[in-house]
């Protein structure tokens, strides 16, 4: 044995932390590596790396997938990270605030979905924090995953299917019939409102994203046009650099990238929970169950 | 002629985001309704400042879906319409002429 307790300790500590940074700056350098150098600033949608052929349509790679996933590899770690080393009896700051997130996670669902549903904590707490991981993203000048309606989309199906499963809890027949309620005429919007469930989760979270960085996008090349105006006459290269850019875009990217993507991501957790714990026939369910006891006794 | 009608095409997609963009009235409104709101009841009980503001961040997050639907689609008439309605109009002239 080379290494002693502590040291082995610190070592997988350290490539944890590693697996934790890695992935994030492996996005920073693909981006800079495929940014072509004459693009200033411009306003474009997710960068298409390279196509996979397949049957039915061509699949692309597209840069939105790859810091998606590169993320997901980054939280992985993260999570790893944070519960090395947990004891019963927490006395590290670590396992403190693991407990502390973990707390206020089962917290937020016992709130909103009721007891039955406590086993979709790690589910909430997934979805909000590759949600706000995603948005952040953008802050070290990569193309969050978020501004990308594929991704969101991705989720809202996934949000979606839940629901389905929920209200299916009380077989098929029950929640085809569940479409002809009130009367049978409404059954057009209510195939309608199942529709635009996801569509409109999706859409509310990516749009808030994109728009915000489009936004910035237009302030600061705004910004950059009239620092060229202002202070073109500086002599040699002093002119060549937009000064003005310097603050108007920082505190727009706290509003626009920390803010509101903090807030869609609670945003969306929150619907998710409101909108399987609603799916769920409680009462029909209950008789349900009673009914089978009864059939089975 | 051509340009004419690229012209056109690319006026008319800027013109239908500038009023898709009019939607976010609707949203303006019934934000600042659901703001107001939630200040009457803070200022009422101010006790329950912190799930007064929860529940307000999440109306005014659905309130914003049909603004964010008009935005998306003068994001889209912008940036995605001018290529497509383009690229049908050479098509049709394509298999005319």
């Amino acid at each position: 044995m080379l290494m002693n307790d502590k040291t082995k300790f610190r070592v997988i500590d350290i490539l944890l932390l590693a697996g934790v940074i890695l992935p994030v700056a492996a996005a920073m350098a693909i981006k800079i590596l495929f940014t072509p150098l004459e693009e200033g600033i411009a306003v474009h949608g997710a960068r298409i790396f390279f196509t996979v052929p397949m049957p039915v349509q061509d699949l692309p790679i597209t840069e939105s997938q790859v810091n998606s996933w590169l993320l997901i590899v980054s939280i992985f770690f993260l999570c790893l990270y944070m519960t090395h080393g947990t004891k019963e009896k927490a006395d590290t700051r670590r396992q403190h605030i693991c407990e502390w997130i973990v707390e206020k996670t089962d917290g937020l669902v016992a709130d909103n979905m009721g007891e039955f549903f406590m086993g979709f904590s790690p589910f909430v707490g997934a979805v909000l924090a590759l949600s706000a991981f995603s948005s952040l993203m953008s802050l070290l000048g990569v193309y969050a995953p978020t501004s990308d309606i594929n991704i969101i989309a991705g989720w809202a199906v996934l949000v979606f299917l839940l629901i389905t499963y929920y209200k299916m809890k009380c077989g098929p027949l029950h929640y085809l019939k569940s479409f002809t309620e009130p009367v049978a005429v409404m059954l057009p919007m209510n195939i309608i409102s199942e529709i635009a469930t996801p569509v409109s989760m999706s859409f509310r979270h990516y749009g808030n994203v994109m728009s915000g960085s489009i936004i910035s996008i237009l302030i600061a090349s705004a910004l950059q046009g009239l620092s060229k105006l202002v202070l073109g006459w500086l002599p040699g290269f002093l002119g060549e650099i937009p000064f003005l850019q310097v603050g108007l875009p920082a505190v727009l990217s706290v509003y626009f990238d920390v803010f509101s993507g903090m807030l869609q991501a609670f945003i969306f957790a929150m619907l998710t929970m409101m909108y399987v714990a609603g799916a769920f026939p409680a009462d029909d369910y209950a008789a349900r169950q009673a009914r089978k006891r009864k059939k089975n006794v | 002629m051509l340009e004419i009608a690229i012209g056109i095409i690319i006026g008319c997609c800027a013109l239908g985001a500038g009023i898709a963009a009019i939607a976010g009235i609707g949203p303006g409104i019934g934000e600042g309704n659901a703001v107001a709101s939630a200040c009457e009841a803070v200022g009422r009980q101010p006790e329950s400042r912190s799930a007064v503001t929860s529940t307000m961040l999440m109306g005014c997050a659905v309130a914003e879906t049909t603004g964010i639907y008009a935005l998306f689609i003068a994001i889209m008439l912008i940036f995605v319409a001018p290529n497509m309605f383009v690229n049908v109009l050479l098509r049709a002239i394509a298999s005319v002429g």
